[in-house]
């Protein structure tokens, strides 16, 4: 729908040329209202959705505490505070203390950064350039889509979670490499998501239209092609989120991400398996986390399909 | 059918050129070379230099590929830097032990989940589809590695029900039953999400046939709800299920990675950490390449299967699927 409005004041923008200035502007007021207007709507249908809506605010909350380790985290979180295997509430820490002492919230705030940005980044990676390749691919079509795809094919002929430890594993361990190895591992996915839309839009009569009223390659791309994708990519982006995120905790759980002292909510399952009987509560608080926040991208990408796209039915 | 089968073969081989290299570039990928770990950290760079020629190293990139290739197509993988062996004899035993527990394990998804999902769907918006939908979402959303730690923490360490690690007991150990008494749980840990999500999906698209216009017709017509269930929408909401089991075995395996890992089951996903902790180039190649020739098989499968099932696939013969 905001394509079909978009067009019609394009091409009243065209003619603003002959207009005066005045009219213009009123022309430019008019359409940053309808793009108000239809966020306004995008939010209510998102709003409705009370899931949805508990799990943005938990995610806020999430990304708050993270973002704010160092002035919300009551101990440093390399540092032992208090006992060895301390459980909750004893010594003063809400969620006890670590096979190190050290205390387990802090380092799950702390480890939320790392965590967040290993489920955000390489789905953002790899969102853009499967925008790129998809929408070339779809659009183009011929030998171009042939490469592209094929490429991806083989991509496809490993299991999503093979290809990450496989990449991560023979480079070396770290942050940029578990974000980089997940972003080609998960590429093709999108690619194939963006491909199918750009090759459904292209037939729509619009475009016909577009190009009959002259509008260039890019223009296409740009005006018609891009917007109709940011709906069906972002609901899957945001469902993928959470999973990676699991993934990435994976990685840093098999010692690929992020290495000690410095805390991941993985590593954190990890560095409690060795004291799984004496001090379950090291393993059990990041993995719950992990958990809650993946389920919340699941309800946020939920909320986000029924706000961007009215048709599809909500389960 | 035949003429299916064949189109698909045809489209798998340019896949199989492309996860050659993608694997030799593998190596690549790792920094420094080949000869730094063996040699060590003390050698020179001469003693480098002449390794590096003996092995091949100094000749450029598609010429090493295809002295490579050479070798793995007669099944030779070249030795394991970690422990001096074969790696083709290292890693073939461990894959079928994999293959025991990615089997049993995708049995249990899928029987559960297809069940979970019929009855679902079937009683839609009912308690029993509230909760099992509930308990799916959170169960597809857990990282089996944490799963498998709260399983072995509850099974093994509390009640003291079944061993956490190993494939057979170290004393006297050895026959089937010690075999399966070690294979629950990590088989349970590995079907859980896969058959959360098989749940979800059967559920749903359960649900669209359903409310497919033939469905009320047959209503209407008084044939009674089991047989719609089983003939009418079952039969027709076969092919996406059969396609989901088969991206879901994606999961599955990789989910197997971990858990073997966490139960220390003697499989490929155990063997592959090895090879990346000791920097084990040709092990992670070969147990790589078995992984993802298993993989490719089982959607080739998977293809077939939804051809046998759905005349619309078959008759599009060969025609890549999507």
């Amino acid at each position: 729908m905001s394509d079909h409005t978009s067009s019609v004041s394009r091409k009243a923008s065209n003619d603003a040329g002959r207009v005066s200035a005045a009219t213009a502007w009123q022309i430019r007021r008019e359409r940053f209202r309808f793009h108000l207007r239809t966020l306004k709507l995008a939010w209510y249908a998102y709003a409705k959705d009370k899931a949805a809506l508990g799990a943005l605010v938990f995610f806020v909350i999430v990304a708050f505490l993270a973002i704010f380790a160092p002035y919300v985290s009551p101990y440093d979180p390399a540092e032992a505070v208090a006992g060895i295997n301390s459980p909750p509430f004893a010594e003063g820490l809400i969620l006890g203390a670590d096979v190190d002492g050290r205390d387990i919230l802090s380092r799950l705030f702390w480890g939320g950064r790392i965590a967040l940005l290993v489920g955000i980044g390489p789905t953002f990676a790899a969102t853009v350039v499967s925008l790129m390749l998809g929408i070339v691919a779809g659009y183009v079509g011929g030998w171009v889509d042939q490469v592209i795809m094929r490429v991806m094919d083989i991509l496809f002929a490993f299991p999503l979670v093979l290809l990450a430890i496989v990449i991560a594993g023979v480079m070396n361990p770290g942050v940029g490499t578990v974000i980089l190895a997940i972003a080609i591992a998960l590429a093709p996915y999108i690619a194939r998501l963006v491909r199918t839309t750009t090759m459904n839009v292209k037939q729509q009569p619009y475009i016909e239209a577009a190009r009959a009223a002259g509008a260039g390659t890019t223009a296409i791309l740009v005006r018609y092609i891009f917007p109709n994708m940011v709906a069906p990519v972002l609901v899957y982006a945001t469902t993928l989120i959470g999973l990676m995120m699991v993934v990435g905790s994976g990685l840093s759980f098999l010692g690929l991400g992020v290495q000690p002292p410095d805390a991941d909510w993985g590593t954190m399952v990890a560095e409690g398996r060795g004291v799984l009987r004496k001090a379950p509560h090291a393993t059990v608080f990041p993995g719950l986390v992990i958990v809650f926040v993946s389920l919340a991208f699941n309800f946020i990408g939920d909320g986000l399909r029924d706000a961007l796209d009215p048709r599809a039915r909500s389960r | 059918m035949l003429r299916f089968i064949v189109g698909r073969l045809i489209t798998i081989l340019p896949v199989l050129f492309g996860v050659s290299v993608v694997i030799f570039i593998l190596a690549h990928l790792a920094p420094g070379d080949v000869t730094t770990v063996l040699t060590g950290p003390f050698a020179t760079e001469a003693t480098r230099e002449v390794l590096r020629q003996a092995l091949g190293l100094d000749r450029p990139l598609p010429v090493q590929y295809i002295k490579w290739l050479e070798h793995i197509l007669q099944g030779d993988f070249g030795k394991s830097i970690a422990n001096r062996r074969e790696v083709i004899e290292l890693i073939l035993p461990k894959f079928l032990n994999t293959a025991i527990l990615a089997l049993v394990s995708a049995f249990f998804a899928y029987v559960v989940g297809f069940f979970v999902g019929m009855f679902a769907a079937a009683r839609a918006h009912s308690f029993f589809d509230r909760i099992s939908m509930s308990v799916t979402l959170i169960l597809g959303n857990t990282p089996p590695y944490w799963l498998g730690l709260l399983i072995v923490l509850l099974f093994s360490l509390n009640w003291r029900l079944l061993p956490a690690t190993g494939m057979v007991n170290m004393i006297d150990g050895g026959g089937p039953v010690d075999v399966i008494r070690h294979l629950v749980l990590p088989a349970l840990t590995t079907a859980a999400a896969p058959a959360a999500i098989v749940a979800r999906m059967v559920r749903a698209s359960m649900l669209e046939i359903l409310s497919q216009n033939y469905v009320k017709v047959a209503r209407a017509k008084g044939i009674p709800r089991r047989k719609i269930l089983r003939r009418h929408a079952l039969r027709n909401a076969l092919p996406p299920i059969v396609t989901i089991c088969g991206l879901q075995l994606g999961y599955l395996l990789g989910g197997v990675l971990f858990v073997e890992v966490i139960f220390a089951w003697p499989g490929i996903g155990n063997q592959l950490w090895q090879g990346i902790i000791a920097r084990d180039i040709p092990t992670i190649q070969g147990a790589t390449l078995l992984v993802a020739l298993a993989f490719i098989f089982v959607n080739f499968s998977v293809d077939v299967i939804n051809a046998f099932l759905d005349p619309k696939i078959r008759l599009s013969e060969g025609v890549r699927r999507q």
